[in-house]
């Protein structure tokens, strides 16, 4: 049982890696994120089973960590839009050396 | 440690007035503090705008009665400009520090001269300076035999040439910081002769050296009192590090600085360890007390006012190299080599500045080189071990000198008050602008002949019983004594000596004939100074005339400080040589091999007639030989020509100094240090290289920061996997 949770989460995960690297519209970048970290929440929560209660915890803490970030992003990248129109990551690459 | 502070505590000196010792430098200090701070907080001050109501005021002021007299010639179209402000105050503070410390030192000599068993120096400790280690110095200072005479005549001609600088500087914008400066050099020239150890002698030696940098370059607005500073400053530096280095040979070997350690354990010294300490000891004098090779910064000191060059460059400062050496008795006495060194550097030091004096027309220059002359004649003393006779020249010599500078300062004075008063642009400081000056000056007149005959070495004045005393001991010594048997550079002692008595008693003559031939110039024959200036030539005010009297009769009598045992007719024999025998008695007969240096009185008679003939030939001869009716004004005059001019030229030895040193080092301080070095090395490669160097490695960094999100997201994903493959298949 433990084994299929595993890999169904390493699978999840390497979704929103592939997401992450290959999209280019922010809001779908956003959500790989999200994806990539429930992914782990998962292996959490299955290895709890064999090592405690410590895992369902750091689930919990995971999730409050990614309500806070989606309020702050989602803030941000309608800044963007307001600014720009589109939320292309293209476009918006002001901070470079 | 614990046996000398009980040895302290019981000494016969600590309940008696002695132990206010600190208070001696601590008043010129206080001195300092007052009028350094007069002169701080008054800045430049020029006085009220009218000069014909200034003086107005000065003239009916009761207080400045002596102004009248002092500027009877100049009258009120000529009047001086307006004073410092804080003249009067400083006038009073800064002599009379002088004073009060001349009448405590009087007080704690009584306490010692009454006081019996003084075969251990009174030593006072106030506090821990550097305790490091092993090296334990405190700030301590040390009373003696030998310290106290040089407190006498530090303080006691000290204050008469503060007096005289009243006179001398009154007018001048600087006042109260020229005080300051005089202040200053008395505490520093105190802490020199009171400290119990080399380090803090060495404060004194500095600060010495501090103040007469300041005071050459008084006028620093002229650029070449200015470098004149620089260069005593500069040239002291090279003797300085040899005492330092000597300071750091004493503490590698035995440990210990202070002058009872030392005293105690020098015998534990290697021959060769003993002879380098003195060697850079003596290095440390050269500087100090202008000897070959470092003499030529004291000529070039005249620069300063005069009462400076008669308070710094003749009576004390210069004489701080004599000390050491009669300090260090214990070390010099242990080796014979640099005890020869000492006494052939002094001689030829005293034959080559005495050549020198015979062709200088500044009168200032004339005196200068005959101190460096009579500071050899010190070092062939104390070079010979004849400790107590080279303190015995000190003393005198602090007397004529002193005098001689001041009546040349008196001299200058009235010849700066005539140019002054007819606006001449003429130089007061050149005896071919003078002679004649008997007339207008009759007390400096008589007085520095006084001085001229004692230094000239004519009996009984004070100069002569000194030289004698130094000569005697050479003569006594190449006989018998350590020296006589060591050999210097190969050359046996014996002889050697007797050289040195020969150029002793040479030069004996060449100071009779410039001292002489500066008298003539000065005040003989007709008046060079000008038809209009002669009206304005004058005594100075009491306040100058008065230190002249007093070093004058100090200058005749200050031979019954040692009269000779074969003189014992004319009072007490050698009471400077008992006084001062618990410092340097054991040195003295160790150099001079085990018993007293003694001559038969024959031979003894023949000497001082010898060295009385030279000194009278020498007289004659300048009498006979000069013409100061042929002298022409400065302006006028022809340029030397021959062997004359060598010497006028001072034998070229700054120009070689120049060629040899300065040249090169300048050369290369430009074309090496500072364009390859400093601008190429340091600047180009070092500083702005590296910053150069971090701008590119920057600029290639940048290319980093894309400004997208997707590379950097490629970034830390290629980063985990490699992090993750690097744990995977270690």
């Amino acid at each position: 049982m433990i084994q299929e949770a595993l890999f169904f989460s390493a699978v999840l995960f390497i979704i929103g890696v592939a997401g992450v690297l290959t999209r280019r519209n922010a809001i779908i970048i956003f959500m790989c994120v999200e994806l990539m970290l429930n992914a782990v929440n998962l292996s959490f929560v299955a290895l709890s089973q064999l090592y405690g209660i410590a895992g369902q915890v750091f689930v919990i803490f995971v999730m409050t960590v990614a309500a806070a970030e989606a309020a702050v992003g989602l803030a941000i990248i309608i800044s963007i839009f307001r600014h720009h129109e589109n939320v292309d990551l293209r476009n918006i690459n002001l901070l470079k050396g | 440690m614990l046996l000398q502070e009980v040895a302290t505590a019981a000494h016969p000196l600590s309940d008696t007035i002695a132990q206010w010792m600190w208070l001696l430098p601590v008043l010129p200090l206080a001195g300092f503090v007052i009028n350094g701070a007069l002169a701080l907080f008054s800045g430049y001050h020029r006085g009220p705008a009218d000069p014909a109501a200034a003086s107005h005021d000065h003239g009916t002021t009761p207080g400045h009665a002596h102004d009248d007299a002092a500027h009877a010639a100049a009258h009120a179209e000529h009047a001086s400009p307006p004073r410092h402000r804080f003249a009067g105050l400083v006038s009073v503070i800064g002599p009379a520090v002088l004073f009060a410390a001349f009448g405590l030192a009087v007080a704690i000599f009584g306490a010692m001269s009454s006081t019996a068993h003084l075969e251990q120096p009174f030593v006072q400790r106030y506090f821990s300076w550097m305790p490091a280690g092993e090296l334990q110095i405190d700030a301590a200072f040390q009373l003696d035999q030998l310290s106290m005479i040089m407190v006498l005549v530090i303080t006691g001609v000290g204050a008469l040439i503060h007096l005289f600088s009243v006179g001398y500087m009154r007018d001048d914008p600087g006042y109260p910081r020229f005080f300051a400066y005089l202040n200053l050099f008395v505490f520093f020239m105190l802490v020199l002769v009171l400290g119990a150890s080399y380090p803090v002698m060495f404060i004194g030696w500095e600060g010495v050296g501090l103040c007469s940098y300041l005071l050459i370059g008084f006028w620093f607005s002229d650029k070449a009192n200015a470098d004149a500073g620089k260069k005593a400053f500069i040239v002291n530096r090279i003797g300085d590090f040899g005492f330092l280095i000597a300071m750091f040979l004493l503490y590698a070997n035995i440990v210990s600085l202070d002058f009872v350690g030392i005293s105690q354990r020098a015998s534990d010294l290697a021959p060769s360890i003993v002879t380098a300490i003195c060697l850079f000891f003596f290095l440390g004098c050269a500087g100090k007390s202008a000897q070959i090779p470092l003499y030529v910064w004291l000529p070039d000191a005249m620069a300063g006012p005069t009462p400076v060059s008669a308070l710094i460059h003749a009576a004390t400062m210069v004489t701080a190299g004599v000390y050491l050496i009669a300090r260090s008795a214990v070390l010099f006495a242990l080796s014979p080599v640099a005890s020869l060194t000492v006494v052939v550097v002094g001689a030829l030091t005293a034959l080559l500045a005495a050549t020198i004096g015979l062709k200088q027309w500044d009168i200032k220059k004339v005196l200068a080189y005959s101190t460096v002359s009579q500071l050899g004649y010190m070092f062939v003393g104390v070079g010979v071990g004849a400790y107590a006779a080279g303190i015995f020249h000190l003393v005198t010599h602090a007397f004529f000198k002193a005098l001689l500078f001041l009546g040349s300062g008196s001299v200058i004075f009235a010849m700066h008050r005539a140019y002054h008063a007819t606006h001449s642009h003429a130089d007061a400081q050149d005896m071919r602008n003078m002679g004649g000056l008997r007339r207008f000056l009759p007390w400096t007149f008589a007085l520095m002949w006084i001085a001229t005959l004692a230094i000239a070495g004519i009996p009984p004045l004070s100069g002569f019983f000194s030289k004698d005393e130094i000569l005697a001991g050479v003569f006594a010594r190449a006989g018998h004594s350590e020296l006589a048997e060591a050999s210097w550079l190969g050359i046996p002692g014996g002889p050697l000596l007797y050289a040195v008595y020969g150029i002793g008693l040479f030069t004996a003559l060449l100071t009779a004939i410039y001292m002489t031939r500066m008298m003539i110039y000065t005040f003989h024959g007709p008046n060079r100074t000008g038809d209009a200036e002669q009206k304005h030539l004058g005594e100075a005010p009491w306040v100058m005339t008065l230190p002249l009297v007093v070093l004058g009769v100090l200058s005749a009598i200050g031979g019954w400080l040692n009269i000779p045992e074969l003189f014992a007719f004319l009072g007490p024999p050698q009471w400077l040589h008992h006084w001062l025998d618990p410092v340097v008695g054991a040195p003295t007969l160790r150099v001079a091999g085990g018993e007293p240096a003694h001559l038969e009185p024959r031979t003894e008679y023949a000497l001082i007639g010898a060295a009385v003939a030279i000194a009278v030939a020498g007289i004659l001869f300048a009498v006979a030989r000069l013409r100061p009716s042929r002298l022409v004004p400065k302006e006028q005059a022809v340029p030397e020509h021959g062997f004359g001019r060598v010497l006028a030229n001072k034998w070229y030895v700054d120009e070689l100094y120049d060629r040899v040193i300065v040249r090169p080092v300048v050369g290369v301080s430009r074309r090496l240090l500072w364009t390859v070095t400093d601008t190429w090395l340091i600047d180009g490669l070092i500083v702005n290289g590296s910053a150069k160097l971090m701008t590119f490695f920057g600029r290639i960094g940048s290319f980093l920061q894309t400004g997208s999100v997707s590379t950097y997201a490629w970034a830390i994903v290629l980063g985990v996997l490699v992090v993750l493959g690097a744990f995977t298949f270690r």
